[in-house]
Formats: C-alpha cells, structure tokens, sequence
C-alpha cells in the first residue's frame, strides 16, 4: 500500500489549506478523541483534558506538527517518522488500535473545516495516508 | 436458576463483602438463553441529550443524497467493500461509484433502514434482528464492514453540518453507529 503521486498531490493541497490553522485542528481531533471514544483517556492520567485545556493545546500542536512533518516528507515517510516510532515503541507504547480512533478523528475535523474540498477522492487519499502514518509508527512495537 | 454456593464470604470480612458484590454481579448479568431480550450490561444506553440532537439532526438529513454519499464513499475509500457489489455495473473510478445510480438507490435504502434505528434506540438488537440475520445468512457480509460505513456515515454528516457538528455531538452519533454494528452483528452465528 503506497500513495500515488496523485494522492500525494491531493493529500499536499488540503493540508495547505489548513496549515495556518493547524494547531487547532490537532487540538480538535484530540477533543473528538476524548469525547467519542473514552477509553483513549486512559494514556492522558496527567492531563487536564478539558475543551480549551493549555495541555490540550499543547498536545493537539505536536500532533499537528508530526502530521506537517509527514505531508511534507510522503516520499520518505519512514525515516521523516522515525523518531515518534522510537518514542511510541519504547516508551509511549499506546495501543494501536487507538491510531485509527484517531485518524478517524482527524479526517472528522476536516471534514468540519473544509466541507468543500473534502471530497470521496479526498477522504480516500486522507483515510490511506493516515492509515500509512499509522502503520509506520507502530511497527516496531514488536 | 440455582443458589450460588461460593466461599463463605463472612468469614473474609471486607474482602467477603466486595467478593459477595461480584457474585451478585456477576449472577445479575448472567443469561443462558440468548434468544431472551438483551442483556443489560450490552445495551447501549442513550441519555435523552443524545437521543434530542440525533432526531434533531436527522430531520435534517437529505436521505436521498446521503446514503448515495455514504455507500459511495465506502467503496471509494475502501475498494474491497465492492466485493459485494459485482452486479452494480462500473465502478471503475471515484466519480463512476459517487455518480452510480444503483449506488445512490442501495446507499438511500441503507440509510432508510438506519432512520428505522433512530426510531428504535432503546433497543436497536431487535430493531436490527431480521436484518442481522439476513447479512449473516444470505448476504455474508463480514460485520468489520458495519463499522466501517457507520465511520463513513459519521464523517459525510460532518461534512455536511460542518461546525454544528461539534465534539459532543459527534460522540453521540459515534454511540449510534456503535450500537447499530452491534445489533447487526448480534445474529450472526
């Protein structure tokens, strides 16, 4: 399963439409997370997970940049996502059925944001880039 | 339904107390006959908040497009879905499944029946027991798939009410997609 080159073209222009917001689009994908999906509190004890949070924001920021990161780097996925797959291995270790959680998540707030550009082309794209992203970071769990 | 004779529990002091409360839990929620109404540690439980946006939203909800936009989108995003569809002529590309008339009409008799859930909250396992029966028995559609087009649902809803579609009321509709995957794969054996 690897992006096409018009995927990755289509992937590119929606992110740029929302780049400038988005830390916010991060922190609303968590929010989502948390209220739909209860359970994925579970690896936040620490944190004050209210809507509006200052923990929150600044989570919902380093998601949205690892994010940046990934759509910046599609032809080097691998070594771009290195670090956070080291991170989520040997530390953070969150299970990883809680990556499509959040991908749906994340495809939900674009879905809010840019109605328009959101089309089944551009779900499509989105839904195996986030898939992708997915299976990089959790590889090497074991 | 017999007595269970455990441990003699007050002889263990506190422990025995919270033992003697797991037991009875464990009794309560104890059914043998599976044809019987639901067990009541698996209903999905809607508070009367969640039951007011849903209704509320689906009044609003064009049924004829959206099921098309739903079904499409399922077999756009997810080509192996279309496994089930080989009679629905092409569906070669994103804009022949999005502009397929046996999709849209498929995809508006799906959501019909899923209106049909909405009326039917409290108990979406017998709302859904024929048809549960019917997708395991005739159609053989693998449940994984119901999780599936309930995600893509939730996602064409968003798109379409765009920021009323807050957090909150994204979690309820999650509940409802939720509960009618259960109650479709409830039947299956």
């Amino acid at each position: 399963m690897s992006l096409t080159k018009s995927e990755r073209t289509i992937i590119m222009s929606l992110w740029d439409k929302v780049s400038s917001q988005s830390e916010a689009i991060g922190t609303e994908a968590l929010e989502r997370l948390f209220l739909s999906f209860p359970q994925t509190k579970t690896y936040f004890p620490h944190f004050d997970l209210h809507a509006g949070s200052a923990q929150l924001r600044t989570h919902g920021a380093k998601v949205a940049a690892a994010l940046g990161d990934a759509v910046k780097n599609m032809d080097n996925l691998d070594s771009a996502l290195s670090p956070l797959r080291d991170l989520l291995a040997y530390k953070l270790r969150i299970d990883p059925v809680n990556f499509r959680l959040l991908s749906h998540c994340l495809l939900v707030t674009l879905a809010v944001h840019l109605p328009a550009d959101f089309t089944a082309e551009t779900h499509a794209a989105w839904d195996k880039f986030l898939c992708q992203v997915s299976a990089i970071l959790t590889e090497k769990y074991r | 339904m017999k007595e269970n004779k455990g441990p003699d529990h007050q002889q263990w002091g506190i422990k025995g107390q919270a033992l003697k409360q797991q037991h009875k839990a464990a009794s309560d929620t104890f059914v043998i006959d599976h044809q019987q109404a639901p067990r009541r540690d698996t209903m999905v439980h809607f508070t009367p908040e969640e039951k007011c946006i849903i209704s509320k939203q689906w009044g609003q909800v064009n049924i004829d497009e959206t099921g098309g936009e739903a079904l499409g989108r399922l077999l756009v995003v997810y080509p192996w879905t279309q496994r089930f569809f080989d009679n629905f002529g092409n569906l070669s590309s994103s804009s022949a499944i999005m502009g397929n008339p046996k999709v849209k009409a498929h995809g508006k008799k799906v959501l019909t029946s899923f209106g049909d859930a909405i009326k039917n909250m409290d108990n979406l396992k017998g709302a859904f027991a024929k048809l549960s029966e019917l997708h395991c028995d005739k159609l053989h559609v693998d449940p994984e798939n119901f999780k599936l087009l309930g995600n893509v649902l939730v996602i064409v809803l968003a798109k379409y009410f765009g920021k009323e579609f807050t957090p909150q009321v994204q979690s309820a509709w999650q509940k409802l997609v939720a509960g009618v995957a259960t109650a479709l794969a409830h039947k299956y054996h």
